[in-house]
């Protein structure tokens, strides 16, 4: 049986992703945005098992600055891959605490995500790793790995966030 | 020895497709709407198009020792690239001669020998059958019976490390075929300070649901930037709550694409025979490349006078291209270290890889900035390439309607100015001259009987 701290935890970390969820299937780009600190990354390897962003390439490896010209770029009236805005269900499943001995909290979990565009619907599976860090304001993310299980695949053009 | 394909079948089902219904598809300053959206006319193009050009395949570091070797496609028909064990690079095609299954699915790596999963036929790196099970089933050896094992590719060539294959028997060689192109595949090379470039950083593969030639024509035109990427011009320049180092690249050129008209009209586009061309005296590296005021650059800068001495650097670093597009299937930065290989499905389906290059000798800085610049570039997710992909698929399906016939190529129509090497340059760098020369060399191909 978990300790009662655990259970704690454990609560407060799957709810921490909920929101993060609801934010994204809500189109709440900017308080999504919020859950990040200044010195995140948002990575999307393009190989599996990828052991590094800066040494090859990436389907998203974005540090905080890119990922607000991200959030921007949908708030353009002429960002014409994002207009319409995909509709998205966001299925946080399997949530685990791997590690909680340093600054920052590790947390992996899976991600089932129905997309729906112009049309067409997409269906992602994913392994994701959060960093999590406690800061004044509460939770955020420092860092975020989501492993697209089609990831090697030829792809058509994403323009969801996981 | 019979054609490499053969379309007879296609010719029979849709027997208007003929050289003289082809000529009326092609005018001087435009071109009908079936060239985009004609399926017969597709299955001609990979005869008479793909069938015949020289196609790039990648990069001779991709199968650097003997036995390594990566699959892809020429055109459509899927092939094994391998170095043989004589040091030769083979062009097999991926299709057992026996009962026809795929024998190799790997997308990379190296070995010995290929063998099919489905009856154990084995063969070489040079595609030999080598082994295959109850020998004495078959009244004369097999490999005599099926043409010495996997089909080859008929010719097979490099410029620079570059590897190219034509389905074609006969044909102009590779230096003719490249022609005054082959200096920006020399740009490419001379860049690096040993004087070699090497495949690295994983491969980008993304498809858009549209013809293979709207993104061969959208890579040189420089008026499209202003409008398709206006969103993400208009991002960078909100300016952020935080910067980095890894950024810089992929920022800067999400606002140079934001340039002034004054400076797509200055930029230098110029056009060869076979349909090939390229953009230059666009970026310079000070506009572009975050590691200018690095102390990696300047390392890299003195790396590159070890071997070319001061002049001759300033010469390289001096050589301002930006896309050259080899027709029918390839389009490369030699100055960003960026390289496309077309890849046409369908009439309305086209797969894109993108390849990342190491310059050998530079400092590692130089290659993380390349990576930075292609992830926001040419990734999958990127703010740059999706709007592009987006506006391939509105053509093609605008292009489905039938209420209007013809698409009008016509800017800078008239202008254009003869050049050096037998070269045209476009009156200015927004001309769509690059479109109207794929389409000659189109016509000359898809008119041609052999």
């Amino acid at each position: 049986m978990r300790a009662a701290a655990d259970v704690e935890l454990y609560s407060e970390i799957e709810q921490f992703l909920y929101k993060e969820a609801w934010l994204l299937d809500h189109g709440r780009l900017d308080e999504w945005l919020a859950l990040y600190t200044d010195d995140a990354t948002y990575w999307i390897p393009l190989e599996a098992n990828q052991a590094d962003p800066l040494t090859t390439s990436s389907i998203v490896y974005d540090d905080r600055r890119l990922l607000e010209v991200r959030v921007r770029q949908f708030q353009h009236p002429r960002a014409h891959a994002r207009i319409p805005a995909p509709r998205t269900v966001h299925q946080v499943g399997n949530v685990r605490v791997i590690e909680t001995g340093g600054r920052d909290v590790r947390v992996g979990s899976t991600l089932v995500l129905v997309e729906y565009r112009r049309e067409r619907q997409r269906l992602w599976g994913a392994i994701v790793e959060h960093r999590l860090r406690r800061t004044a304001e509460g939770l955020r993310i420092a860092a975020k790995r989501v492993d697209l299980v089609n990831s090697e695949a030829e792809l058509d053009g994403i323009v969801c966030i996981f | 020895m019979p054609r490499w394909s053969s379309v007879t079948q296609t010719e029979l089902q849709y027997a208007f497709v003929n050289v003289q219904s082809i000529k009326g598809l092609v005018q001087a300053d435009r071109v009908h709407r079936a060239v985009y959206s004609d399926p017969a006319l597709f299955e001609l193009e990979l005869d008479r198009i793909f069938g015949r050009a020289w196609l790039i395949l990648g990069h001779e570091s991709q199968v650097h020792r003997p036995g390594d070797f990566f699959t892809t496609r020429l055109g459509r028909e899927p092939v094994i690239v391998a170095r043989h064990t004589d040091g030769s690079v083979r062009i097999l095609v991926n299709r057992c001669a026996h009962r026809g299954a795929r024998v190799c699915e790997a997308a990379a790596g190296s070995t010995a020998e290929f063998v099919c999963a489905y009856h154990g036929w084995t063969y070489g790196t040079d595609g030999g059958l080598v082994g295959l099970p109850l020998r004495g089933g078959y009244t004369r050896p097999a490999a005599e019976s099926v043409g010495g094992g996997l089909t080859r590719v008929p010719r097979v060539d490099a410029y620079r490390g570059f590897l190219f294959a034509s389905l074609a028997e006969h044909g102009p060689t590779l230096a003719e075929f490249l022609g005054p192109l082959r200096a920006s595949f020399d740009d490419f090379v001379e860049r690096a300070p040993e004087g070699e470039v090497e495949v690295a950083g994983g491969v980008f593969k993304h498809v858009y649901q549209g013809n293979w030639k709207l993104v061969l024509e959208n890579h040189n035109d420089t008026v499209h930037p202003a409008f398709v990427h206006a969103s993400s011009i208009w991002a960078a320049r909100q300016g952020t709550t935080a910067d980095g180092a890894y950024s810089e690249i992929g920022v800067r050129q999400m606002l140079q694409n934001g340039a002034p008209w004054e400076v797509w009209e200055n930029t230098g586009l110029w056009v060869s025979g076979h349909g090939h061309s390229w953009m230059a005296d666009y970026h310079d590296d000070s506009r572009l490349v975050a590691a200018l005021e690095h102390p990696a650059f300047a390392d890299y800068r003195a790396a590159l006078e070890r071997r070319l001495g001061r002049e001759g650097t300033v010469r390289v670093l001096g050589e301002l291209r930006w896309n050259s597009i080899v027709c029918p299937n390839c389009s490369f930065m030699s100055q960003f270290r960026q390289l496309r290989i077309v890849h046409p499905i369908a009439v309305d389906r086209t797969v894109v890889r993108a390849y990342s290059f190491r310059l050998k000798g530079a400092p590692e800085r130089m290659f993380r900035d390349t990576l930075a610049f292609s992830n926001v570039v040419n990734g999958t997710a990127s703010p740059v390439l999706t709007d592009d992909l987006e506006v391939y698929e509105r053509t093609q399906q605008g292009l489905a309607a039938r209420g209007s016939a013809w698409v009008f190529l016509g800017r800078g129509h008239g202008g254009d100015q003869p050049d050096r090497d037998g070269t045209v340059r476009g009156g200015t760098g927004t001309s769509e001259i690059h479109i109207r020369n794929q389409f000659a060399a189109w016509l000359e191909y898809m008119t041609a009987e052999s």
